[in-house]
């Protein structure tokens, strides 16, 4: 009988290659539709009225004016609305037959604010009030009064959003008493939650959900959101279809934000380079929950001696979502700053230092392997200087190391496949393709599985009557699709060999499917056609259902948690301008048996792109004085263009030691290190430190006159 | 946006007979790559536009007796490919690719460039021309970064977004607009733009009901005019610029001779650095003359809280300008 466990490397026909994604040509001609393009017959468009104060108590809510313009079918408001904490939150929603006219709408809608006090201002940790949490380990003060050496420095990472390039937001109708709804989500099996079912008053068992292509979601796009149960109110109250997508302005004002991370930061070490010591005082915001990232130190965490302050900054800013490795990045660039600053006060290589501490990290000799790798592939030795590039003229060059980790366990997920007797083959999972190539790779399981070429295989995702599967977060999709789906084959391939047993002469146990074909193990020349083999089950379809747990996943090796990856970044400033340029960008990642390298690595340049983004250019700006975010749009709040991102290298660990852990996801751990390795890399460069991410003309510049490297 | 008229006359006669004698009623559509993001941020709400695209006389590049004339409506794609400013104006064709972006250079023009309104956010984000709340300036309060470092005693902070208005005053430009009588009126380029001193004044001299019809650069007389732009931004592709320098001069065996030197994005309009133009004056164009151009160039600078960073930017740009014009 063909086992469920993953073929070794010379079985592979499909799993492990690099195929193309499935939805690349409906993609790249627009074929493919989004929420945003889901247009349905007696459409109506919902705008929403939102609050231009930071923080006010809402004394009342008029919409009669609006209700009154024509063109106006359906008007919600925030009954419960007392009180608004961050510009742009929604009070109100008025839904109308066109877009103008619903915008129009909006501004006749009078609501009566009283301001209150606010606060929007993150950098300042004596804006917290209170005993902060605090964290010893070992004998820190000791630690210190031992250390050869003891670097101090301060470092910091913004409020930065999540910038989805399609908009929160779903088109919503309701219909002989059950609600379709085509939301933009991660989550496809868990969105229609309980708050939806409330809005629209139609049970959770009633609501149908669709969403088969995603325009970016990076983890703030699980639940419906005050967008989603709106639309779903509004088609309740007016009967006709809603479409309510966010503009860009709010979608970068209240759609999520990744919390900053500011800190003071105290190391120790031995003078040939051990780290003994480690003191944070970290601070930042998550708008009014205050949370900073506080996985300090981050990566090196086995430091023997250890002090975490953590300080919460409530402020009048939109609420946090969670951003593609949550605290991952902004902790790694806060603890690999402060280690490289260490390197550089030891006159030490920062590659030499790195490997000097991996024994305080988790995986030591993946890591160890990893920076071999990244150093080959960027030239180090070639490159590398001590910190401050001595060459003449304004042009400075640099290298910078980042270290990161992630866990990428699979989730829970089912799968159904079908096989019919004429041969065709269905696989339907309730999960959802967020870009990263899902319905590829579901694809590729079954088609492998089956002894089938990949077009064999039909691959429905996207809805929630399909067989359940887990929102797409914590790189945990791969982990749980590819084992659900290869379970799911598996046992609809026991099936047909059992119909086929007989006729073959032999025992289901004795037969696999290869080439199209059943065949006999030791006996290939005994075979039967995957076609005729299918005619076998009769005239009723079969279908087998495969389910996958986290316990028992990684129990029995399909899955797996813990990864490492090594990023080197290798830039050029210019010191009379502060313009960086990325040259070059290296990074080496394991994440256990890799089921489609090609859209594996397309994982990993998006991650880099995403991470060089966030390290030159992003930052959500805020007034003080009004409590505004002033760049919600795309001219000053920047993302890389293609001229901005340099040559990227990326290099997968694979074979032994890495394909037989099971399979991890990939999504998150490459946007880890690229804040951290470019800030290095820029203050190898440059000679000087440049505290906080974004790493601007402005704060170069102002850094170096601090420093007094230019006048 | 809100709903407006919307007339897109044939000939600049009808055109002005449309606008208004106030501003805010009428607004002026070129290329539309402002206009319509004002149109829908609500920055702009006229009651209605005028479309000047089927006015064929605005279009084109042509020689004149008083030099080379290119029609507001000449799309910036169109002078960067025309081959005498290719030739002739470094300066014009580094400002236009400086901008970054095939899009707006394909359909944005030199009027509409010259015209376009200011991008301070606090402007953007409805707090008027000068960025207040009350008598409260929210640009010397607040985040300032991308502001001015000159002309900062007056109300006005924000920084004039022209990139064509530093190399056209440098080049000695004149423009040229029409009123309703049908008047042509001849302005140079170096009083085109002005400092607001409120809210009910804009940002160059053109009245609500005058069209910006042409920009002639006026001949160099044979002598070799040596001239170039450099652009400080953050970005490598589509980016607003931090500082620009746009550099002017004569050459004559060797030396500068009627150097003009204009900064851009430091000032609510085209800042004209004279002291710092006559250090070329006769001098010998190299590195060393260039930095003391800069360093010249960047006196007088009052910068707001959050935007001393830009002296040095406006030091490289003005070194690295005259370097390029002397190349």
């Amino acid at each position: 009988m063909p086992k469920a466990e993953w073929p070794p490397a010379e079985k592979r026909t499909l799993i492990g290659k690099p195929i193309d994604r499935a939805d690349g040509p409906a993609k790249a001609t627009g074929t493919a539709k989004y929420s945003y393009d889901i247009n349905r017959p007696n459409m109506l468009w919902a705008k929403v009225v939102t609050s231009p104060h930071p923080h006010a108590e809402v004394a009342g809510i008029d919409t009669s004016a609006a209700e009154k313009l024509e063109g106006v079918k359906g008007v919600w408001k925030d009954e419960a609305a007392k009180e608004v904490n961050y510009v742009g939150q929604i009070v109100a929603a008025v839904a109308a037959t066109t877009e103008e006219i619903a915008t129009e709408a909006v501004s006749l809608v009078k609501v009566n604010y009283n301001p209150l006090e606010h606060q929007v201002v993150d950098s300042d940790p004596e804006l917290f009030k209170g005993d902060p949490n605090k964290r010893d380990q070992g004998n820190v003060d000791e630690a210190f009064g031992k250390a050869d050496v003891t670097h101090s420095g301060n470092y910091g990472v913004p409020v930065i959003t999540h910038c989805c390039l399609e908009p929160h937001g779903q088109v919503a109708e309701i219909r002989d008493g059950e609600m379709y709804v085509w939301p933009s989500t991660q989550n496809v099996s868990g969105y229609a939650d309980r708050g939806l079912s409330e809005a629209a008053g139609i049970p959770q068992n009633k609501i149908h959900v669709d969403c088969q292509y995603m325009g970016g979601g990076f983890g703030s796009k699980f639940n419906p959101g005050k967008w989603g149960t709106i639309s779903a109110a509004l088609a309740k109250q007016t009967g006709r279809p809603v479409k309510l997508l966010l503009d860009r302005d709010l979608e970068l004002m209240i759609a999520g934000n990744r919390p900053s991370g500011f800190s003071k930061i105290k190391v120790g070490a031995t003078k040939d380079g051990k780290v003994t010591a480690f003191e944070s005082e970290v601070w930042g915001t998550s708008g009014m929950s205050g949370n900073p990232p506080d996985l300090m130190p981050y990566v090196f965490d086995k430091i023997p001696n250890q002090r975490r302050i953590v300080k919460r900054i409530q402020t009048n800013r939109g609420p946090a979502q969670a951003w593609r490795a949550p605290r991952h990045p902004q902790n790694c660039y806060l603890t690999l700053a402060a280690l490289a600053d260490t390197a550089a006060a030891l006159k030490m290589d920062e590659l030499e230092f790195f490997t000097k501490n991996l024994d305080l990290t988790a995986r030591p000799d993946v890591y160890k392997e990893e920076l071999e790798i990244a150093a080959r592939l960027v030239n180090y030795n070639q490159k590398k200087h001590v910190r401050g590039d001595k060459t003449p003229g304004p042009i400075k060059r640099g290298l910078g190391i980042s270290v990161h980790t992630w866990g990428g366990l699979g989730h829970d997920s089912e799968c159904d496949v079908t096989v019919s007797p004429d041969g065709s083959v269905e696989a339907k999972i309730g999960t959802q393709d967020l870009g990263t190539g899902t319905r590829t790779v579901i694809q590729q399981v079954v088609a492998d599985t089956l002894g089938l070429p990949l077009d064999a295989v039909k691959v429905q995702i996207g809805k929630n009557e399909f067989p359940r599967s887990g929102g797409s977060g914590g790189s945990t999709t791969i982990g749980g699709v590819s084992t659900s789906s290869r379970l799911a084959a598996t046992a609809a391939l026991n099936a047909v060999c059992e119909a086929v047993a007989q006729k073959l002469g032999t025992t289901a146990e004795n037969l696999e499917a290869a080439g199209g074909a059943i065949r006999q193990v030791d006996k290939p020349s005994n075979r039967i056609s995957w076609k005729d083999a299918c005619a076998a089950l009769g005239v009723m379809p079969i279908t087998k259902r495969g389910t996958q747990t986290r316990n028992e996943g990684k129990a029995k090796g399909f899955t797996n948690e813990g990864v490492g990856g090594v990023q080197i970044a290798d830039v050029s400033v210019d010191i009379e301008t502060g313009v960086v340029t990325l040259n070059e960008m290296v990074a080496v990642q394991d994440c256990g048996l890799i089921v489609n390298l090609k859209l594996t690595e397309s994982q990993v340049y998006g991650a880099l792109i995403m991470g060089i983004t966030y390290a030159l250019y992003e930052e959500a700006v805020y007034d003080p004085k009004t409590g505004r975010m002033l760049n919600a749009d795309m001219e000053f709040y920047r993302l890389a263009g293609i001229k901005d991102i340099g040559l990227l290298k990326v290099h997968m660990m694979t074979g032994k030691g890495y394909d037989d852990r099971g399979v991890i996801g990939i999504g998150e751990p490459p946007v880890i290190s690229p804040g951290a390795a470019i800030g290095n890399a820029v203050a190898n460069a440059i000679g000087v430190r440049v505290p906080s991410l974004p790493l601007t003309p402005d704060r170069i510049i102002t850094a170096l006159q601090k420093e007094g490297s230019i006048v | 946006m809100k709903a407006f008229e919307y007339s897109a006359p044939k000939s600049l006669k009808d055109a002005t007979a449309l606008l208004s004698s106030s501003w805010g009623e009428t607004e002026i559509l070129a290329g539309g790559t402002d206009l319509v993001t004002s149109l829908k941020q609500g920055i702009a709400a006229p009651k209605r536009v005028v479309s000047l695209r089927n006015i064929r006389e605005l279009r084109g590049v042509d020689n004149s007796r008083q030099g080379l004339r290119i029609g507001a409506m000449t799309t910036l794609e169109e002078i960067a490919q025309n081959k005498q400013i290719k030739e002739a104006y470094p300066a014009i064709v580094t400002a236009i690719s400086s901008i970054g972006s095939p899009q707006i250079i394909s359909v944005g023009t030199i009027g509409g460039d010259l015209c376009q309104r200011p991008r301070c956010w606090y402007f953007r984000n409805g707090f008027g021309l000068l960025g207040r709340q009350g008598e409260t300036s929210l640009v010397r309060t607040g985040d300032n970064r991308y502001h001015a470092i000159f002309g900062t005693d007056g109300p006005a902070l924000f920084v004039s977004p022209s990139s064509l208005g530093p190399p056209l005053i440098a080049l000695g430009a004149t423009i040229t607009a029409v009123g309703p009588d049908g008047k042509k009126r001849d302005i140079p380029a170096g009083q085109f733009f002005q400092a607001p001193k409120s809210e009910s004044e804009r940002e160059t001299a053109l009245k609500s009901n005058e069209i910006l019809t042409a920009i002639t650069i006026p001949s160099a007389g044979g002598r070799s005019l040596a001239n170039a732009t450099y652009e400080v931004r953050h970005r490598h592709g589509l980016d607003w610029p931090y500082v620009t320098a746009s550099v002017a001069f004569q050459r004559e065996n060797g030396v500068a001779r009627k150097p003009q030197l204009v900064l851009g994005h430091v000032a609510p309009v085209p800042w004209v650095s004279a002291k710092a133009a006559q250090a070329l004056e006769g001098g010998k164009l190299d590195e060393a003359t260039a930095k003391r151009c800069g360093d010249l160039a960047a006196e007088g600078a009052k910068p707001l809280s959050g935007n001393a960073y830009k002296i040095q930017l406006v030091k490289t740009a003005v070194k690295r300008a005259v370097l390029a014009a002397a190349a």
